[in-house]
């Protein structure tokens, strides 16, 4: 367990050893800030195993309100994992079993007597692959509020699906067409459906799992710029493999390694200082 | 035929490693074509023996006679009641109406192999014309009345002609009258109305697949409201809810063996079980469907199992992360972009059970039923059961029908097939 404490200069001059590797190590003490005030989403001590396969160990990381937090590290390592654990997605996916505890608001929900749903509408999700359902433009966003019982009479749907695609920044483009099937739009305009389609249900954290990897650097631009402005109402969390795109858009950045949680820190901080002998290999490319 | 190839490249002769692979090639490639050839000719020969053997009982002889509805004759008073009129032997009326009209015939075996050329239905016609329309006492009348079944076929030539009389189906005096019929314009041919609203009879040219349709039809509706719901909803629980282990293991290999199990084994089953158990009433569409729903079960749980696996899961995760229950997951996302495949499954499951006979037998649908079944409680036949029956049947007049009735069930099944390729066109969606 590691010790609380707000990173301060202090602390940091105990990390006199640099972590150089994690294979030969069980436990890897996380560096750096990991944890905020009053954060909106902590995770305590969550280790998840596939079967017999540990994939994350002990992790201890905060989501603070109001900011961007970007996961990142190489392939298998654990960030998708990890997101996945806050909106208990990995109940879907059989012999996983997460443990350790995460609070929204204080409020524990890795726990059996937790109801998913309504976790599922306070935490959004946005995929790697754009995956708007079959319908219609219209009926992908009304979908949520539909099922939470959200929406009252027609137009009250209506001003709601308008908010969502507004937000979304996506209105000016499908104001014309909400009842044409969803799938015919660019790949760009399919994510950002996918965004408009989480912030319907008027989530409180949104967990975004490499939303641009599919997508070219126009659309790529218009998602973060998109995401920047969603931080203003919503907690988020991005996986990304673009170091750029991390630098960009997010406030702190954890970096993930074979499972672990090496180092947490402010973005800028983390970019062009990293604590951590792992992080900066592979922050500057050597490594991942 | 060297699509692709070229026998040479750049002018210079190919290796005869080339050469070789190029002739393999089109070796299999010609053997491909035999093989989809033979496929072919043995589906048209096949086809084309059914029509030829069985268009023609589409139409039906009939020979036109003149009746004396003499009051005399009928044995009542000139203004006769619906009573006197039922009480009328009609028979006799049509036999004494043939001596007037034939009186060369004098002869009682003469005039017995006359009124043969006639069907046997000819009386209840002429009882029902009367009824309907009693003011026809007193009057005459030509009306036409089907043939026998043995002068039909000598009029068709299903039967053979030229032969000896004693392995003839008409005398040679019957052979006679038909030609002079023929010759009178006595006769003439009318499309089969009957063939698809009566049931089986003793006599082919009143028999008919009425009765046998609407059985077979009740069938497949039970065979349908049992499987479909019932197949679907394994389906959905073996694919979206159950555990991979071993127990859900097992119960996949069973049911991928329940599929090649012998129809007939179905048969013994519901024989022993519904009728001998639980005393359901024999014969029965209920029982039939329940029957084929076994049989079908397998078909369409697998192939429902095929199709919502084929759903990508980026849907279910989409679904789900919206916080979607997984049962809403499952109705509102995944079923219907499943149901294409649900659909094509199912109908080729029923069309299946449409064809089958062994476990029809078994249980009893093979009696004859000459009501036509009014519903899933009373004795029935079906389609394939008919069939049989009519296959087995010695009478000449049969095999038309046999061939007729498999036009009709083939039919059934092309466009049970066509069905299922409208709904899968219809109800497809792109993700």
């Amino acid at each position: 367990m590691i010790e609380i404490s707000p990173p301060s200069k202090k602390s940091e001059k105990n990390f006199t050893t640099r972590l150089e590797s994690v294979d030969e190590f069980d436990r890897v003490e996380t560096v750096g800030e990991m944890f905020v005030d009053r954060p909106k989403v902590s995770c305590l001590g969550v280790s998840v195993h596939y079967g017999d396969k540990q994939a994350l160990f002990n992790i201890n990381l905060d989501l603070g309100r109001n900011e961007v937090l970007a996961l990142i590290g190489p392939s298998g390592c654990g960030k998708t994992t990890f997101l996945r654990c806050i909106n208990r997605m990995n109940d879907t996916i059989e012999g996983c079993r997460v443990d350790g505890e995460i609070k929204i608001e204080g409020a524990e929900i890795n726990h059996s007597d937790a109801d998913v749903v309504s976790l599922r509408s306070k935490v959004g999700m946005v995929f790697q692959k754009p995956n708007p359902f079959p319908k219609s433009i219209f009926d992908n966003i009304a979908y949520g509020p539909r099922i939470h019982g959200l929406s009252g009479p027609k137009n009250e749907l209506d001003d709601i699906v308008e908010a969502a695609l507004k937000r979304a920044g996506l209105w000016e483009e499908v104001s014309d067409r909400l009842h044409t099937p969803a799938t015919g739009l660019s790949g760009g305009q399919q994510q950002r459906l996918c965004i408009a389609r989480a912030i319907a249900v008027n989530p409180e954290v949104i967990l975004m799992d490499e939303p641009c990897s599919a997508l070219d650097p126009i659309a790529t631009a218009r998602i973060e710029e998109l995401i920047d402005d969603l931080r203003e109402k919503f907690t988020i969390a991005i996986v990304t493999h673009s170091m750029h795109q991390a630098a960009r858009v997010s406030q702190r950045t954890a970096y993930f390694h074979m499972g672990h949680l090496v180092e947490v820190g402010v973005t800028d901080q983390m970019f062009t200082n990293p604590r951590q002998r792992l992080t900066e290999d592979y922050i500057t490319g050597r490594f991942g | 035929m060297n699509r692709g190839f070229s026998r040479t490249t750049g002018g210079k002769p190919l290796s005869s490693l080339n050469i070789r692979r190029q002739r393999a090639e089109r070796r299999f490639r010609r053997i491909g074509l035999f093989g989809v050839g033979l496929a072919l000719a043995s589906v048209l020969f096949l086809l084309g023996t059914i029509f030829s053997s069985g268009y023609s009982a589409f139409w039906r002889l009939h020979f036109a006679v003149d009746i004396d509805f003499d009051p005399v004759l009928m044995n009542v008073s000139s203004d006769p009641s619906l009573e006197e009129l039922r009480d009328v032997n009609y028979l006799s009326l049509f036999r004494k109406n043939l001596e007037r009209s034939y009186p060369e015939v004098k002869d009682r075996s003469e005039r017995r192999k006359l009124a043969q050329m006639f069907s046997e239905s000819v009386p209840d016609v002429l009882e029902s014309l009367v009824i309907s329309n009693p003011s026809l006492v007193g009057s005459k009348q030509r009306i036409w009345v089907l043939s026998s079944s043995s002068a039909e076929m000598i009029y068709k030539g299903a039967a053979p002609r030229d032969i000896e009389e004693k392995r003839r189906v008409l005398t040679d005096q019957q052979l006679t009258w038909l030609d002079q019929w023929h010759g009178e314009n006595l006769t003439r041919t009318r499309f089969n109305f009957r063939f698809f609203t009566s049931g089986p009879s003793r006599s082919p040219e009143l028999a008919g697949l009425g009765g046998a349709i609407v059985g077979s039809a009740l069938t497949l509706l039970v065979t349908l409201l049992i499987s479909f719901p019932m197949g679907v909803a394994a389906a959905i629980y073996l694919e979206e809810y159950a555990p991979k282990n071993r127990v859900s293991e097992i119960i996949e290999v069973n049911i991928n063996n329940l599929a090649a199990v012998p129809s007939i084994i179905f048969g013994l089953l519901g024989l022993a079980v519904l009728l001998n158990v639980f005393g359901l009433p024999r014969g029965t569409p209920l029982v039939g469907g329940i029957v084929l729903s076994l049989m079908t079960l397998p078909t369409i749980i697998i192939a429902s199992r095929a199709a919502l696996k084929a759903v990508p899961p980026s849907i279910r995760d989409g679904a789900l992360a919206m916080g979607a229950s997984p049962m809403q997951t499952i109705f509102h996302h995944v079923l219907p972009l499943a149901m294409p495949g649900i659909l094509t499954g199912s109908i080729i499951g029923l069309a299946q059970a449409l064809g089958e006979t062994a476990p029809l037998l078994m249980i009893g649908m093979f009696a004859f039923v000459a009501d036509t079944p009014s519903g899933i409680l009373d004795q029935a036949s079906s389609l394939p059961v008919q069939i049989y029956l009519w296959a087995e049947s010695s009478e000449r007049g049969y095999v038309e029908l046999t061939a007729a009735a498999i036009m009709i069930i083939l039919v059934f099944l092309v466009f049970m097939n066509l069905l299922a390729v409208f709904l899968r066109k219809k109800f497809e969606r792109r993700w």
